[in-house]
C-alpha cells in the first residue's frame, strides 16, 4: 500500500481533513442550537438539488451543485416550517416527512441521470455513500475555500452564535436577529453538506454534523474549546476514514469516516476526564469506599466513647452489629483503614491508632453537626449553606458551626474525646 | 389629578402617578395571534416611570406573550408598541429582558461570568468581542446579586435560585431603562426571593420601569406599585391599592373555583392598608 506517497491520495486526504474540520466547527453550533437533525434534512434534500443542477448545467460543476443544494435545502427547511405552522404535525415528524420525500425525489432523479446517455457523470453516482477517491485537486481547492469561510465565520460571529445557541429570546431582544443567524448557520451547513457529498455522501453526512461535537462536549465546559476539539475530532476522523477505506479497493469513504468519528465519540464517552463513564464510575466507587471507611471509623469511635476506653480492643462482631453489617463487610472496611495506619488489629479485634483517633474525631463531629443541622434546618438562612460543596464540614459557615456546636452541647451529644487529649497522645 | 377637588379619591398618602411624555412604554391596540388563534386582544396601556409593575393572570392568559410582543419578539397581528416614543426596534438598548429560567439549556458549555457578559453584547454590536472593561463590568453586576464567588463556575452546577440570580446579573449588565422579567420568582428559595426584591427596588429607585410576570397573588401587594391584570384582554392596570381588588381578580381568573378562595385570601391581605382605612 503506497497510500501516503501517492499524490492523488494526498489530495483526497487533505480534502477529507478539511471537510472534517469544517463539519466539526459547525457541528458544535448545530448541536447546541439543537439543529442537528435539520442538518440531516438539509443533507437529504440537497440530493435533488444537486441532480437538478446537473440536469440544467449538463456537467459536473461544484458551484452549480452548491446553488442547487442550497435552493433545495432552503425549500426543504421552508416545507418543514410550513408543515409545522399549518398543521398539527410536530417538527420531528415534519422533518422526517420532508427528508424522505426529498431524498426519494433525489434518488429518482439520480437514477434517471445515470441511465441517460452522454455528459460527464463522474462523481455523481458516489453521492449516496461518498467515494473520496473520485476527488481531484480542484475539489480540494473548493473545500479549502469553504473551510476558510467557515473558520472566518465562526471567528467573526462567535459571540453572536454563542448567544443564539444559549438563549434565542435574549438574542432577539438585544437585536441580534435569530432569523438571520439561523439562516447563516443553515447556509454554511448546506455548503458543508455539498462539499461533503463526494467524500461522505448524503446519507451519512448528518453524522459529521453531530458526532464530532457530541464527542467534544465530553472534554470541556467551554464553548471555544469545545469548538476547537470538535474541529480536531472532525479532521482526525476525515484522515482516519480515508486511510481505512483505502485498505480495500473501491471501498466507500463515507462509512469509514463516520465510523472513525464514532470511535472518537465512544472513546470520549468512556475516557473523558470529568464526564466520561470510567471517571464517573471511579468517582462513585471511591466515594462509596470513603463513606464506608468513614462509617467504620465512626463506629470504632462511638464504641470507644461508650466504653470510655480508648485503648480497648473492639471485637469485629460488635463493630459489625453497630452498623447492621455482615462481619465480612465490616472486616473489609477495617482492613482498609488498617492499611492506612488508622486502625490496629489484634486477635480479630480493632482499635484506633493516634492518627485514626484524630480522623475519627473529625468524621464523628461532622456527622453530629450534620444531624444537628438537619434537626434545626429551618432556623438557618439558606444562604449560609453551600449545598454544592460535597463534604459536610464545608457545607457550613463558621457562624453556623458555632451555633451547631452550642446545640450539640445542649443535647449532650458533644464529643467525649477531643483529639489533642487522648491517652495515646499523652502516654 | 393633583387638585384639591380630588380629596374624595385620595384618602391616603399613596403617590400619584404622572405619566411622562413620551412614556417608558406605550402599548396601543395590540393584538397577537399564534397559528391564527388570538392570544392577546386589543391591549392598550401606558405606564409611568420608575414603578414595579406586576403582571398577573391565569395560565394561558398571555402574560409571557405580552412581554414578548412588548419587546417586539412576537410580531403583532395589529397595533403597536413604543418605548419612550420610538418603535421598540430602535430602542433595543433601553430594553432589558429576563427570560424564564427554564427557557435555556443550563448544561450549555459556558461559565457564570460568560452568561452575565451576554448582557453587554447589545452595546457591543455585531462582530465586536467583549473587552477586559466589559468583563469587569459584568463582574460588578455579579457582585450585586451576591454571586461574585461563582464567576468561574460551570452553569450546570448552579441551583435554581443561583440560575435566577445569574439571569438578573445579566439584565443588570444590560443597564437598560425598561425591564421585562418573566417569572423571576418561580422556584427560587426565600433568600433569593429577598435578594430579587431588593434588586427590583434598587432598579426602581434609579428610575427604571420594571415589568414582572408574577404568580403569587399573596405577595402582589408587597412587591408591586402597579399591577396589570390580564386574561387575553386587559382587565385592568393601575396602582396596586386601587386596582388589585376582589372584583378585578374575579374578572381575571373567571370561574375557577379553586382560585377564588386564594383570591379571597389575597384580597383580605389587601384590606388593612387598603380601603378599610376610610
Amino acid at each position: 500500500m503506497n497510500f501516503l506517497t501517492d499524490i492523488n491520495a494526498q489530495w483526497v486526504l487533505a480534502g477529507c481533513v478539511l471537510l472534517g474540520i469544517c463539519s466539526g466547527i459547525l457541528s458544535s453550533f448545530a448541536m447546541l442550537r439543537k439543529r442537528s437533525l435539520l442538518g440531516d434534512a438539509l443533507a437529504h434534500s440537497a440530493l435533488p438539488g444537486v441532480c437538478i443542477a446537473y440536469l440544467i448545467v449538463g456537467e459536473r460543476s461544484i458551484p452549480a451543485f452548491m446553488l442547487g443544494a442550497l435552493a433545495a435545502g432552503m425549500l426543504g427547511a421552508f416545507c418543514i416550517q410550513f408543515i409545522t405552522r399549518n398543521s398539527r404535525i410536530k417538527e420531528d415528524a415534519a422533518l422526517g416527512l420532508v427528508l424522505s420525500v426529498f431524498f426519494a425525489v433525489g434518488i429518482v432523479l439520480l437514477t434517471y441521470i445515470l441511465n441517460s446517455s452522454g455528459g460527464n457523470k463522474a462523481g455523481l453516482k458516489t453521492f449516496i455513500f461518498g467515494q473520496a477517491a473520485s476527488m481531484v485537486g480542484r475539489d480540494v481547492y473548493i473545500m479549502a475555500s469553504c473551510a476558510i469561510i467557515v473558520i472566518v465565520f465562526s471567528l467573526l460571529l462567535y459571540k453572536e452564535m454563542k448567544l443564539l445557541c444559549f438563549d434565542v429570546g435574549f438574542a432577539d431582544s438585544l437585536g441580534y436577529s435569530s432569523t438571520w443567524l439561523d439562516a447563516m448557520l443553515n447556509i454554511l451547513i448546506v455548503l458543508i453538506v455539498v462539499i461533503g457529498l463526494q467524500a461522505v455522501g448524503v446519507v451519512l453526512m448528518v453524522a459529521m454534523l453531530i458526532t464530532p461535537a457530541a464527542a467534544a462536549r465530553y472534554w470541556t465546559n467551554r464553548l471555544n474549546r469545545m469548538t476547537l476539539i470538535s474541529a480536531l475530532f472532525g479532521g482526525l476522523s476525515g484522515a482516519l476514514g480515508v486511510y481505512l477505506s483505502a485498505l480495500a479497493p473501491r471501498m466507500p469513504t463515507g462509512p469509514w469516516i463516520v465510523l472513525s468519528a464514532t470511535l472518537m465519540f465512544i472513546l470520549s464517552l468512556l475516557f473523558a476526564p470529568a464526564r466520561g463513564l470510567v471517571a464517573k464510575g471511579l468517582r462513585i466507587w471511591s466515594l462509596r469506599s470513603r463513606v464506608a471507611r468513614e462509617n467504620a471509623l465512626r463506629s470504632l469511635y462511638e464504641w470507644s466513647e461508650r466504653k470510655k476506653g480508648w485503648d480497648d480492643w473492639a471485637p469485629l462482631e460488635e463493630i459489625a452489629s453497630m452498623r447492621s453489617q455482615p462481619p465480612v463487610q465490616a472486616l473489609r472496611n477495617l482492613r482498609g483503614l488498617k492499611s492506612n495506619q488508622l486502625v490496629e488489629e489484634k486477635n480479630g479485634a480493632f482499635r484506633l491508632t493516634k492518627s485514626g483517633q484524630d480522623q475519627a474525631y473529625q468524621v464523628t463531629r461532622n456527622h453530629r453537626l450534620w444531624e444537628m443541622y438537619l434537626m434545626y434546618e429551618e432556623e438557618f438562612d439558606a444562604d449560609h449553606v453551600d449545598r454544592d460543596a460535597d463534604f459536610i464540614e464545608h457545607f457550613l459557615t463558621p457562624e453556623t458551626v458555632n451555633e451547631l456546636e452550642r446545640l450539640l452541647d445542649s443535647h449532650g451529644l458533644n464529643l467525649k474525646q477531643p483529639p489533642t487529649a487522648h491517652p495515646i497522645a499523652t502516654a | 389629578m393633583n387638585t384639591a377637588l380630588d380629596t374624595t379619591q385620595q384618602t391616603n398618602l399613596e403617590p400619584s402617578y404622572i405619566i411622562p411624555n413620551p412614556p417608558p412604554l406605550e402599548v396601543h391596540d395590540l393584538t397577537v395571534a399564534y397559528h391564527r388563534k388570538p392570544v392577546l386582544w386589543d391591549i392598550d396601556f401606558v405606564v409611568p416611570e420608575g414603578v414595579l409593575i406586576g403582571i398577573v393572570g391565569p395560565n394561558g392568559a398571555g402574560k409571557s406573550t405580552l412581554l414578548k410582543s412588548a419587546m417586539g419578539l412576537v410580531p403583532p397581528a395589529s397595533g403597536w408598541v413604543k418605548c419612550y416614543g420610538e418603535p421598540i426596534s430602535k430602542q433595543r438598548q433601553k430594553i432589558g429582558y429576563v427570560p424564564q429560567r427554564e427557557s435555556v439549556d443550563w448544561d450549555f458549555p459556558t461559565d457564570v461570568l460568560d452568561v452575565v457578559l451576554m448582557g453587554v453584547y447589545g452595546r457591543l454590536g455585531w462582530f465586536r468581542r467583549p473587552a477586559k472593561r466589559d468583563r469587569e463590568y459584568a463582574m460588578g453586576c455579579l457582585k450585586q446579586v451576591g454571586m461574585a464567588d461563582f464567576a468561574n463556575r460551570q452553569i450546570s452546577q448552579l441551583s435554581g435560585g443561583q440560575q435566577q440570580r445569574v439571569f438578573l446579573a445579566r439584565a443588570l449588565a444590560q443597564n437598560s431603562t425598561v425591564y421585562f422579567m418573566d417569572e423571576p420568582f418561580a422556584g427560587v428559595d426565600v433568600a433569593t426571593e429577598k435578594a430579587i426584591i431588593t434588586l427590583l427596588k434598587t432598579l426602581k429607585s434609579q428610575g427604571k420601569t420594571v415589568f414582572v410576570v408574577h404568580h403569587d397573588l399573596q405577595t402582589v401587594n408587597d412587591y408591586f406599585d402597579w399591577v396589570l391584570m390580564i386574561n387575553m384582554r386587559l382587565i385592568t392596570i393601575g396602582p396596586t391599592e386601587q386596582v388589585f381588588t376582589e372584583d378585578n381578580l374575579r374578572k381575571t381568573y373567571g370561574g375557577r373555583l379553586n382560585i377564588i378562595s386564594e383570591l379571597a385570601d389575597a384580597v383580605s391581605l389587601n384590606q388593612p392598608h387598603g380601603t378599610e382605612q376610610q
